[in-house]
């Protein structure tokens, strides 16, 4: 019941291929964004995207090592968004 | 027949995942201020993150970097809605006002999130032709 022609791996191509025309749609709210949060909240967004898209490579092209720096990102995404939140909130302190 | 199952679940998943993200998207460019924004991208893109995620471990199977995948899934569904509280109560604490029933316009354009209050201020009379044209 496999369509012919169809490999798992071209689907997971492709799936990639429109997260990064959706990641490219929501940087405009990173460019634009009245607000420092806004910007923050769009950048934290694409972030998560674009653990979701180093995933699908990493099963489309079967590189495994693609999940570790998927992991490293999904880490320092966090990082960055509780980091730049509270330094716009405490602005001289440690942050 | 396991096959055939194991490759639509992967579909299926994949195009959940994808839509969920697109609303995500939609929400993050056409919603009109900063609390609206951090609900949807709290939500429905750590979803869509989430259900792209399984996709991906069902599709490498029994093997390491399955493990990674799911602790990467889980990982995603705790911080994604941690970093958009964080945000959104910083945006709070600065003083940024949520635009409500009395400050949005009528016709709910797009463009009002940036810089809602003065913005609609700054047009008294867009919104009194809209009054007129309801009373009328």
């Amino acid at each position: 019941m496999i369509p012919a022609g169809v490999s798992i791996e071209e689907i997971f191509l492709l799936a990639a291929a429109l997260f990064v025309v959706l990641a490219i749609v929501m940087f405009y709210r990173a460019v634009a964004g009245p607000t420092t949060q806004d910007r923050l909240l769009a950048v934290n967004v694409l972030g998560t995207n674009t653990v979701v898209i180093l995933a699908l490579l990493a099963a489309g092209l079967d590189e495994p090592w693609f999940l570790d720096i998927a992991l490293i990102y999904a880490l320092l995404n966090f990082l960055m968004a509780v980091a730049i939140s509270k330094f716009t909130v405490e602005r001289g302190g440690v942050l | 027949m396991i096959e055939a199952a194991r490759f639509w679940a992967i579909v299926v998943l994949v195009v959940a995942g994808l839509f969920f993200t697109f609303v995500s998207a939609v929400g993050v460019i056409r919603l009109p201020d900063i609390y609206a924004r951090a609900h949807t991208a709290s939500q429905t893109d750590t979803l869509g993150a989430g259900l792209a995620l399984a996709a991906v471990a069902l599709a490498l199977g029994w093997q390491q970097a399955s493990v990674y995948t799911v602790l990467l899934l889980f990982f995603v569904f705790i911080t994604n809605p941690t970093a958009a509280h964080a945000i959104a109560r910083s945006a709070a604490e600065t003083g940024i006002e949520p635009v409500t029933a009395d400050s949005a316009t009528d016709d709910g354009s797009p463009d009002s999130g940036t810089g809602a209050p003065d913005r609609n201020s700054s047009e008294p009379d867009a919104g009194s032709d809209v009054d007129g044209g309801e009373t009328a």
